[in-house]
């Protein structure tokens, strides 16, 4: 990287170009204050004008990129107050560090020495179309938590969260999901459903991962094929076909039926986890075991397990979550006393719409993070222990 | 050495011939690899294979008609559906005996309401039969054509009868014809008339906005896995975290979370509105449409897309791209000619298996797909919940069943089932 020679460029340049970064935010607080043209100018020639004399008279980077935040803080103060200034601040530290990322020529260094400038603005194009695809990924995420805080009933930001004033924010929803007794009874339920089917479908799917993984099983395809089946067949079809043989044989509207069904949709993801943990096992240590008297059993308990146990673990995470978020079966095979999480959410979004639902997504994405937390973890370790390098 | 002179075959240590030695041992591995699978493999078939093929039989089962009413479906086999003439004496005779038991049994609306699928008006037929029925006397009473007709014109009608004919036997492709938007006429099957064809559009829809979901995750997930693929590892990891982010995330959350966004008085609204892009009084609908089903779909269903795209980009060498710069390619030519082919299989399976689960998806339609961006899933959901014409919501099951079978073949040829990853 070092090769890439850094060199500032000119004082026109990096005018320009600031002034092409102020002017397209000028267009969007223009046209919130009635006027796209007025805002585009004032934009263009306030950041043109910083540019010019950061990179021609003023070479201190760290005081002018203070005082371009300050002088952006005061701006959205006196344009809209304490949410302004927030905005300010925002646009005071992007635009004093793109200032600063063009006029000393930063933003060549890691870009080969012969690259054209339609190839630099390529690069950074493409740099931006991606973030914008990230934001579309994790924003609808992360817009529910400010809300679930709300102390009004609505679904948007009212006023007063905008202006973050404390009486905007309640605990008011969280209060309710803790004391509701509908939305305890649910939490209840997913909590007595989702362990017993993981366990189900962890200990049958282990044990056929290994079967699976033997150096001769005969029809290894077709049997894949038929685990693996709940997971490529819609879940509608899945949840007809198990309400109609289910309530034949009496386990409609039972514990157990919906217990048996999640288990049956987790299996493909533990023989999927395991069997991909089971590919980079050293056979010979289980011979090694036997060799010195080991049983079988204990070569298993003592051998296998421990190297297969981060696989096994995340496997059984994926069933977890898989039993845990499910609502398509369960609103099927299950009756009103098996009534989960997902279902009453269900029927909040269809029905009586409640901002509850918010606190509750709010609860199950932190419980989403710790299980993906554990998950890579988990992954890293395993990779370790098979001597592969953690990518 | 003595021992190689000898002839004869290779013999194991106990003394049976090696080969057959070898034979013993591979079965034995075979049979222990199977006594591991063996319970699950049960489990699987109990619990998730036969309530399949119990819905593909319900899709054809027809016991209804000849079980409740035995005796008619008799009688009315020597009946000419064709003449335009009512049935005779007899068949009249048998229907009371049959309803009458039927009634007793209070099965007989159940009857009913199957033969209401197929001719709408029967069901009320036979409630009102049911009633009186009960008190005529079967041996004694009679004519029995007479007493039908006065409990309700509609006996006389010869539809009536042709239904209940057509429906006598106990298999029926009744329930795929309804499927197909067709209906049995006096002449064999036929189309049903243009107002009353439902489901071919619902077929037509939810394979159109399949293919609409599928290719925006490709336009968006391709820019995405290739940056995941080309930037340093560190880097990669953190980004990874975004996307992997929303595919642990409950389903429900992320609907929820569209239903928040999308909304009139939703979040993209109230912004837009407040950079004054958009008028307050006209609001955009982006809710209980299509596009609110495909924007959530899509930001449901890209982590799929983007993770196998991923595991294929991290194998192509980089330095093939700079060997075809150096060589005199353009940018795109290079991009195109080189690097995009060996990314094909990515691409391929990725859409594969998007294409399989939004084909079948049905939570996300029903909150935010309003009445025109549902899917067929939603319209098996309505009959087994609402209308209860179980046989059609397992016909139509079934017709998709067989489309999503056909894609997992051949995601299995491509991919094959065992390379798939997860996370």
């Amino acid at each position: 990287m070092a090769l890439t020679p850094v060199q500032p460029q000119t004082p026109a340049f990096t005018a320009g170009m600031s002034a092409l970064a102020g002017g397209f935010a000028g267009i969007f607080v223009g046209t919130a204050n009635g006027s796209t043209g007025l805002g585009l100018a004032i934009g263009a020639v306030l950041l043109g004008a910083l540019g010019f004399i950061f990179s021609a008279l003023y070479k201190q980077e760290k005081p002018a990129r203070w005082g371009v935040l300050a002088l952006f803080v005061i701006l959205g103060v006196a344009m809209a107050g304490i949410p302004g200034a927030v905005m300010g601040a925002l646009f005071g530290w992007v635009f004093g560090w793109f200032i600063f990322w063009i006029a000393t020529g930063n933003y060549r260094s890691k870009l080969p020495p012969y690259a054209t400038s339609g190839q630099v603005l390529w690069h950074f194009t493409f740099r931006v179309i991606c973030g914008a695809i990230f934001v579309f990924l994790i924003t609808p995420i992360l817009v529910v938590m400010p809300l679930s805080f709300n102390a009004e009933d609505f679904f948007t930001f009212t006023p007063e969260m905008l202006q973050f004033k404390a009486e905007g924010y309640s605990l008011k929803h969280y209060r309710d999901f803790f004391t509701n007794d509908d939305w305890q009874q649910a939490l209840w339920n997913s909590v007595a459903i989702a362990p017993a089917a993981t366990v189900l479908s962890v200990g049958f799917g282990t044990l056929a991962a290994i079967g699976l993984s033997q150096p001769h099983v005969p029809f290894r395809r077709a049997i894949m094929a038929i685990l693996i089946s709940p997971m490529i067949v819609p879940l509608i079809i899945s949840a007809a076909g198990m309400y109609f043989f289910y309530s034949r044989i009496g386990l409609q509207g039972t514990y157990v039926g919906v217990v048996l069904a999640h288990a049956a949709l987790g299996i493909p993801f533990v023989i999927i986890t395991v069997t991909a943990t089971l590919v980079g096992f050293d056979r010979s240590l289980t011979r090694a075991a036997a060799n010195m008297g080991a049983d079988p059993v204990t070569t298993f308990f003592k051998v296998q397990m421990p190297l297969i146990l981060p696989g096994v673990i995340s496997g059984g995470l994926f069933a977890f979550i898989t039993s845990f978020d499910e609502v398509v079966v369960v609103l099927f095979v299950g009756s009103a006393g098996q009534k989960t999480l997902p279902w009453q959410m269900f029927t909040g979004l269809r029905e009586q719409i409640s901002p509850t639902i918010l606190a509750v997504a709010t609860i199950l994405v932190v419980i989403s993070i710790a299980l993906l937390t554990t998950v890579e973890m988990l992954r890293r370790r395993s990779e370790r222990l098979r001597g592969m390098s953690p990518s | 050495m003595s021992d190689t002179a000898k002839s004869g075959p290779v013999l194991a240590a106990d003394g049976t011939p090696l080969k057959r030695s070898l034979a013993r041992a591979l079965r034995m591995q075979k049979m222990r690899a199977l006594m591991l699978i063996a319970p699950l493999l049960i489990f699987v078939l109990v619990t998730f294979i036969l309530p399949i093929a119990d819905m593909l039989f319900r899709s054809v089962e027809n016991q209804i008609v000849s079980d409740t009413l035995p005796r008619t479906v008799v009688a009315l086999e020597d009946w000419d559906a064709t003449s335009g003439e009512t049935p005779g004496e007899a068949v009249f005779k048998a229907m009371a005996a049959d309803l009458q038991e039927a009634a007793a049994a209070k099965i007989h609306t159940r009857v009913g309401s199957r033969l209401n699928y197929e001719t709408p008006g029967i069901s009320s037929l036979f409630r009102k039969a049911g009633r009186k029925v009960k008190k005529w006397d079967v041996e004694g009473d009679g004519p029995f054509k007479e007493m039908f007709l006065e409990v309700d014109d509609g006996w006389g009608d010869p539809d009536v009868w042709r239904t209940i004919q057509t429906y006598s036997p106990r298999l029926t492709n009744g329930y795929f014809l309804n499927a197909a938007d067709m209906q049995k006429g006096p002449d064999g099957p036929e189309m049903r008339p243009e107002n009353e064809r439902i489901y071919w559009v619902l077929f037509q829809r939810t394979l159109f906005m399949s293919l609409v979901i599928t290719a925006s995750c490709i336009l968006l997930g391709y820019p995405v896995a290739w940056i995941l693929a080309n930037l340093p590892s560190r880097t990669a990891n953190l980004l990874m975290i975004l996307v992997l982010l929303p595919f642990w995330t409950s389903l429900l959350v992320r609907t929820s979370a569209w239903k928040v966004m999308l909304q009139q008085q939703g979040v993209i609204n109230d912004t837009l509105v407040w950079l004054g892009l958009v008028a307050d009084d006209a609001r955009l609908v982006m809710i209980n449409n299509q596009f609110g089903t495909i924007v959530a779909m899509t930001h449901i269903l890209l982590p799929f897309m983007i993770l196998p795209m991923y595991s294929v980009m991290q194998t192509i060498n980089p330095s093939y791209l700079r060997a075809a710069k150096s060589l005199g390619a353009t940018n795109w030519t290079a991009f195109w000619r080189v690097y995009f082919p060996q990314s094909v299989p990515g691409i391929g399976a990725g859409s594969i298996l998007v294409f399989i689960l939004a084909i079948g998806y049905y939570i996300t339609p029903e909150l935010v797909g309003g009445t025109k961006g549902v899917f067929i899933s939603n319209r098996i959901a309505f009959h087994i919940s609402s209308s209860l014409n179980w046989g059609l919501a397992a016909a139509l099951g079934t017709i998709l069943l067989v489309v999503v079978l056909i894609l997992y073949w051949a995601y299995d040829k491509i991919v094959g089932i065992d390379n798939v990853k997860l996370g």
